[in-house]
C-alpha cells in the first residue's frame, strides 16, 4: 500500500501531503484527503496508467476509491493475470 | 437605453446551412446525432452530431486558406449578413467571435509548435474572418466555455445600448476533435447513447459541431421581430468542472437578466435551457429554475438535436428561440421521456404551438460560469 | 452619464519578480515559470493546496489576484454578486492545450483537460474569493487597455458590478506576464486607459 501512496501523492500533485501520513482507512474524499470530482476521475487514470486496470463502470467509483485500502484491494482482485 | 433588435441568423449545423432549414428541422423532431465509428477520433464509436459529406463541411482539409472552422464561420456570417441589411464596412459595426476550442485539431497535425501556436489563436481566426468581410473594427474575441455564446450576444447588446456601435455581428463555432471528444471522454461525461435532456436515465453529452451567427442592430428598421432585452452573467465560485450544487447563482443571472428587461416570472413564456443531460447540470438547472419560480413554465434542451455544441450552443439555440418566438412554436425536448431531476419541471416533450412573446435561454459551463438571456417580440 | 472610478491597487508578474503598486516584493531570476511560481507561493506564506493542481496561467492568476487584493481589499464592503473578473489574453490556454494534448497519445487527463479553457483561471479566483459577479475572458492580441477600461467602466456604470478586478494573463512556455487592477467607485488613481498604460510599462521589469 505504500507505493499506492506515492502513486496517489503523485497522479493529484498533493504537494503539502506525506504519502507515509495518509492512513489504510482514512477516507480519500470528503473530510479525509478533502478530494474532489476530479482528483476521481484523475484515480482512474492511475487504476489504467499503473496496473492496467479499466474502471468500466465509473459508479463503482465511490466504493473504490474510498480509502486506499479498498482501492488496494480493488487492484489485487482485478490485476490482469498475466501482470 | 435603446433598445436592440435582431437583424437576421444562421445556423449552418449537420440539419442543414440556414435558420430556416434548420428550424424546419426541429419542428419535426429531427435529430442531428448519429453514432460515429472514428478511429481518428476515439477508440471507441460514440454519439455525436457532426457534419457529413454531404454539408460540405466534413474535409479537414484548408479551402481558400480557411480552416474547417474558419470556413463555418464564414458560410454562417455570409448568409446571415445576405439576409439583412447591417453591413460589416459600416464603421458602426462591430463583429464578436465566440469560441472555446477554435483551430486546437491543427495540434493533430503534428506541426512546429510556435506556427500552431499562431495558427490556434483565436485573434487569427478572426482577424482572417474580418478581412474576408471587411469589417473596419478590430474583431472581439470571447472565450469563456459553454457561455460563450450567450457571453458574445450580451455584449454585443451593450455595446449597442450604451451607444459604442450601432450593430454587432456576433459569430461562434466549434468543431470536434480527438482533443474535445477524448477529454470529455475523461470526465466520463460522454452518453453511450444519444443524450437524454432531464431524464430520469440520462447518461452525458453528446458533442456536436455548428456555427450559428445573430446580427443585432439599434435600428428598428433592421428588426425581424425579436429583440434582446436583457442578459447577466454570473459565477459559481464553487468548483472549476462541476456545477453548482443549489442553483443560486445562475438563478443570480437569470434574475438579473429579467430586471434588465424589466420582465417577470409570469412574462416568460418558454426557457430555452442549457440541458447537457449530464446528471449534475441537469440537476442544477433545475433548482435555478425553481428558484426563478418558473417551474411551471415549458422548458426545452436542443442539446437533443444538436449535441454539445460548445461555444456555439448558446448562439445556435438563441437563434432557435428567435424562431421560436416568430412561428409561435415551443420546440420539443428530442432524448427526454421520464423526468429525473430533483426539482420540478415542465419539460416540453411535443410541440406546443400558442402566442409567445417573451422568452428566457440560459447557458452554463467549466469554470462555474453561467449566463442568461432574454428574448422578447418586437411588437410593431 | 460617467462617473469616476479609481484603481486602488495593482500587480504585476513578469520576467520573475513581482511588484505590487509599484514596489518590488519578491525576486528570483533564472529559474522556470512553474518553479518560479511555486517559489513565490511559498515565500509569501501562502497556504493554499490546490494551487500545486492548477496550470501555470491559472497558478499566475490566482497568485497574481492574491497580492493584488492582499491588504488592499475589503471583501466585507461587497455583497459576493458584486465583484467581477475582467480577464485577457493572448494565447488562451495553448500552454495547458499542448500539454493536455501529449497525454492523448496514452490517457487523456481529466486534470490537465479541464484547464484547456482560459476562463478556468477566473474560476479558480471565484472560488478562493468567493467572487459570483459578472466576468468574462477576452482574446486579444495584445493587452488592449482602452478596451477593457471602456468595458469595465460599463460594468461599473450600469451597477452590474461594484468591484471589479481587471487585465491581461499570459503564459506560453516560459513567456508569461500577468498584469492585474483593482478597481472600486472609490480612491485616487483615477481609471483612466493613460494611467493603465502608466502602470503597465512602470512595472514592465
Amino acid at each position: 500500500m505504500a507505493d499506492l501512496k506515492e502513486q496517489i501523492v503523485a497522479q493529484l500533485n498533493l504537494q503539502d501531503v506525506k504519502p507515509q501520513d495518509i492512513g489504510n482507512d482514512e477516507p480519500l474524499f470528503k473530510d479525509g484527503l478533502g478530494l474532489d470530482s476530479i482528483d476521481a476521475l484523475e484515480l482512474i487514470v492511475l487504476l489504467q496508467q499503473e496496473y492496467k486496470i479499466k474502471l468500466s463502470n465509473a459508479e463503482e467509483g465511490p466504493k473504490v476509491f474510498h480509502s486506499v485500502r479498498t482501492m488496494a484491494e480493488y487492484i489485487t482482485a482485478h490485476q490482469p493475470s498475466n501482470a | 437605453m435603446r433598445a436592440v433588435f435582431i437583424s437576421s441568423d444562421n445556423i449552418v449545423s449537420p440539419l442543414g446551412l440556414t435558420s430556416a432549414e434548420n428550424f424546419k428541422n426541429l419542428r419535426a423532431a429531427v435529430t442531428g446525432i448519429r453514432k460515429h465509428d472514428r478511429s481518428d477520433m476515439s477508440e471507441q464509436p460514440f454519439y455525436a452530431a457532426l457534419f457529413d459529406e454531404r454539408s460540405g463541411f466534413s474535409d479537414t482539409k484548408n479551402k481558400n486558406g480557411f480552416t474547417r472552422f474558419e470556413q463555418l464561420l464564414q458560410a454562417s456570417i455570409e448568409n446571415a449578413l445576405n439576409s439583412g441589411q447591417v453591413k460589416p464596412t459600416d464603421p458602426r459595426t462591430i463583429f464578436i467571435l465566440s469560441s472555446t476550442k477554435g483551430n486546437i485539431s491543427l495540434l493533430e497535425t503534428g506541426a512546429d509548435s510556435k506556427e500552431i501556436a499562431e495558427a490556434v489563436s483565436l485573434q487569427h481566426s478572426a482577424k482572417k474572418i474580418a478581412d474576408h468581410f471587411q469589417f473596419i473594427n478590430k474583431p472581439v474575441v470571447i472565450s469563456n466555455a459553454c457561455i460563450s455564446g450567450l457571453m458574445a450576444m450580451i455584449i454585443g447588446m451593450r455595446f449597442i445600448q450604451s451607444g459604442k456601435y450601432d450593430h454587432a455581428v456576433i459569430a461562434g463555432a466549434d468543431v470536434i476533435s480527438k482533443f474535445i471528444l477524448s477529454g470529455f471522454q475523461s470526465f466520463q461525461a460522454v452518453s453511450n447513447e444519444p443524450c437524454k435532456p432531464f431524464d430520469a436515465s440520462r447518461t452525458g453529452i453528446n458533442l456536436g459541431e455548428a456555427a450559428g451567427t445573430i446580427i443585432l442592430s439599434a435600428d428598428k428598421n433592421n428588426s425581424a421581430g425579436v429583440k434582446i432585452c436583457g442578459g447577466s452573467v454570473s459565477n459559481d465560485a464553487n468548483h472549476i468542472s462541476g456545477p453548482s450544487r443549489t442553483g443560486a447563482e445562475l438563478f443570480q443571472a437569470i434574475n438579473k437578466a429579467m430586471q434588465d428587461a424589466g420582465l417577470t416570472a409570469a412574462d416568460i413564456d418558454f426557457i430555452s435551457a442549457h440541458g447537457t443531460a449530464t446528471v449534475y447540470n441537469d440537476e442544477m438547472e433545475s433548482k435555478a429554475i425553481n428558484l426563478a419560480g418558473m417551474q411551471d413554465v415549458p422548458v426545452n434542451s436542443l442539446k437533443g438535436y444538436y449535441g454539445h455544441t460548445l461555444g456555439a450552443a448558446g448562439l445556435i439555440e438563441a437563434i432557435a428561440c428567435i424562431h421560436s418566438l416568430r412561428e409561435n412554436v415551443v420546440l420539443p425536448t428530442v432524448g427526454f421521456g421520464e423526468l429525473g431531476v430533483p426539482m420540478p419541471l415542465n419539460v416540453c416533450s411535443s410541440l406546443q404551438e400558442k402566442p409567445l412573446k417573451n422568452c428566457l435561454k440560459t447557458a452554463s459551463g467549466f469554470g462555474g460560469c453561467n449566463a442568461a438571456v432574454v428574448l422578447s417580440k418586437d411588437e410593431k | 452619464m460617467s462617473k469616476e472610478y479609481y484603481i486602488t491597487s495593482s500587480c504585476t508578474i513578469s520576467n520573475n519578480s513581482i511588484h505590487k503598486n509599484g514596489v518590488l516584493l519578491f525576486e528570483e531570476k533564472g529559474k522556470e515559470l512553474n518553479n518560479f511560481l511555486i517559489s513565490a507561493y511559498k515565500n509569501m506564506g501562502l497556504n493554499y493546496p490546490k494551487f500545486y493542481k492548477m496550470d501555470n496561467l491559472s497558478r499566475l492568476g490566482w497568485l497574481g489576484t492574491e497580492l493584488l487584493l492582499k491588504d488592499s481589499f475589503n471583501k466585507d464592503s461587497y455583497r459576493p454578486e458584486e465583484t467581477g473578473i475582467v480577464l485577457s489574453n493572448r494565447n488562451s490556454s495553448f500552454d495547458t492545450d499542448t500539454r493536455y494534448f501529449e497525454t492523448t497519445r496514452a490517457i487523456p487527463s481529466p486534470a490537465l483537460f479541464v484547464y484547456t479553457l482560459p476562463n478556468i483561471v477566473i474560476g479558480e479566483i471565484s472560488i478562493r474569493h468567493n467572487f459570483k459577479g459578472e466576468h468574462a475572458f477576452f482574446i486579444f492580441e495584445d493587452f488592449d487597455a482602452a478596451f477593457i477600461q471602456e468595458y469595465v467602466e460599463g460594468l461599473l456604470n450600469n451597477s452590474i458590478l461594484e468591484a471589479c478586478i481587471c487585465g491581461w494573463v499570459e503564459v506560453l512556455g516560459n513567456e508569461y506576464k500577468a498584469f492585474l487592477l483593482l478597481v472600486e467607485k472609490k480612491g485616487s488613481m483615477a481609471f483612466t486607459t493613460e494611467n493603465i498604460h502608466k502602470i503597465y510599462y512602470q512595472n514592465n521589469g
